[in-house]
């Protein structure tokens, strides 16, 4: 994603590996890093996940606010994602307005979000056309060695499902807070499977050295129901028809596996 | 149920004899027009109407990459700029760049970059302006079928005419190049871009929900849309030349 250097004797061994079966840091094709999950860390925050994907680092905040709907969608509260790469993420990273790639990242996780129908929008609506509830989903890379796709879905999916919306009264036109709270509507739990292509061969959540030496990046979301609900095709290479059929019984596979991590937490 | 959820009902985007919303079969493509060298000042232009869309496209360069600071010293600096007019759909859009206008201009520029023979030209930039006029549902995909004209007729050396068609997912009937109402109310739009000779894939998005049986179909199908593009496409490309060779046939005859 970035173009951190990596030297040409390690990129041609990651590539020759690859070519192989095998990775440099030892894991099989198929096999992502360890995945820690912690839910819940930001108070202030109504929802919030950290994951760590190897030494990948993603924290996840949800606010929630009142405002007003689309206009095209008036029953219907707000989602809005956004990603940022805070510059003590990596040092290519430099503070200033989005660039291409977290605006990218933050609209595959969106994606997976909105397309999933994870979030039950109908429910978060107060008064339509006039009032409904936002919900801000906002992706904090705190460390960056790679697949931030699947880091960022991962945490974002947590989030919501740890956030509790605060109760509220509807007097007029005026929402007011109540003590207490409800869980956030939601319907679905969408997983995503990232890939690299290196040597002409598929292999599930890349490091950052790995995609230095990848010629293209693929993600796929898939439900609960085995249904795929969001794809994006990442870097400057070009992938096979049989190579994406290939991704896609890999990623229902690898999807069902993590979702049992968001399921026990 | 509200006013607009029974119009969404009444819309039926593929009936019982499998006709679509334009009179259009699911296997159909919508009519193309395309041309190339519609433009003066650009080195290379072409235009695109697909159904409804009709979208602009030119290149400039290889010329000296601006700010130079970003020339790459080994092959040129590929950028592009997809970009929708405000009148180019139903309500005004600012025509300051969306987030959604700066994703595609991400995906469509890495779509294009594994045709183009950058190494040729170091310490250049290619530039690629993508103007959509008017937006009828699958804008990204023709802008690169139209992107990619424009990058040949501006005489840039390719491995491929890259070009692009999607397929979706719309009143329960798998169908290929969507318009804006299936796209809209549709359940599923899988754009693809396609390099032909090398049978690669190099640009692939999905929303939507599809099982992966029809996902897989998807891809067929928007593959096939893919290869009938590509000939619009050459004989688009043949087309400029035989105008100009009849036109100095013209002249000598003189």
């Amino acid at each position: 994603m970035t173009s951190i250097m990596v030297s040409r004797i390690r990129q041609q061994q990651i590539a020759q590996l690859v070519a192989d079966g095998k990775r440099l840091d030892g894991r099989g094709l198929k096999d992502y890093r360890p995945i820690q999950l912690e839910s819940g860390l930001i108070q202030k925050a109504e929802g919030s996940a950290r994951v760590r994907l190897g030494k990948t680092e993603v924290l996840v905040g949800v606010k929630i606010d009142f405002g007003e709907p689309f206009s095209d969608r008036p029953n219907e509260g707000v989602l809005t994602t956004n990603a940022e790469f805070v510059p003590l993420a990596s040092p290519e990273f430099e503070a200033g307005p989005p660039g291409e790639e977290s605006i990218e990242l933050a609209r595959i996780v969106d994606r997976g979000i909105r397309e999933s129908k994870c979030l039950d929008l109908e429910k978060l609506c107060i008064i339509p056309g006039k009032k409904v509830i936002v919900v801000f989903v906002d992706v904090y890379v705190l460390n960056h060695d790679g697949n931030l796709v699947d880091a960022s879905t991962l945490a974002a999916t947590a989030a919501l499902m740890n956030t509790k919306i605060f109760k509220y009264t509807v007097k007029g036109e005026e929402v007011v807070k109540k003590p207490g709270f409800t869980p956030l509507p939601l319907k679905e739990i969408p997983v995503s499977v990232t890939f690299a292509s290196i040597s002409g061969k598929l292999v599930v959540d890349p490091w950052l050295d790995e995609e230095e030496v990848m010629d293209a990046r693929l993600t796929m979301t898939y439900t609960k129901e085995d249904k795929i609900c969001a794809i994006q095709k990442g870097g400057a290479g070009t992938l096979s028809p049989q190579e994406i059929v290939e991704a896609a019984a890999i990623a229902k596979e690898k999807t069902a596996e993590n979702r049992k991590i968001l399921v026990k937490s | 149920m509200t006013d607009k959820e029974k119009v969404k009902e009444k819309v039926v985007l593929v009936n019982e004899e499998g006709i679509r919303t334009d009179g259009r079969k699911v296997t159909d493509l919508r009519p193309i027009k395309l041309e190339v060298g519609v433009l003066g000042n650009a080195d290379g232009s072409a235009y695109i109407e697909m159904g409804k869309n009709k979208i602009l496209a030119a290149v400039y360069g290889p010329r000296e990459a601006h700010p130079r600071h970003l020339a790459l010293p080994d092959k040129a600096l590929l950028r592009c700029r997809y970009h929708m007019a405000p009148f180019s759909v139903e309500e005004r859009k600012s025509p300051a760049p969306s987030r959604r206008e700066i994703e595609l201009s991400m995906v469509v520029r890495k779509a294009l970059e594994p045709a183009v023979f950058l190494e040729k030209f170091p310490r250049t930039s290619i530039d690629i302006f993508i103007e959509v006029l008017q937006a009828d549902g699958g804008t990204r995909c023709a802008g690169v079928t139209v992107a990619a004209l424009a990058l040949a007729d501006a005489g840039i050396p390719m491995r491929d005419l890259v070009v692009a068609c999607a397929a979706g997912k719309a009143g329960d009937k798998m169908v290929v190049d969507l318009n804006d109402v299936e796209d809209k109310e549709g359940d599923a739009d899988v754009p693809v871009a396609y390099l032909p000779s090398f049978d690669a894939v190099s640009l692939l998005q999905m929303d939507g929900q599809l099982t992966t049986e029809e996902f897989q179909q998807a891809v067929s199908m928007a593959l096939e849309g893919c290869k009938q593009i590509h000939v619009v496409q050459k004989e688009a490309l043949k087309a400029k030349y035989q105008s100009i060779k009849e036109a100095v046939e013209v002249s000598e005859e003189e």
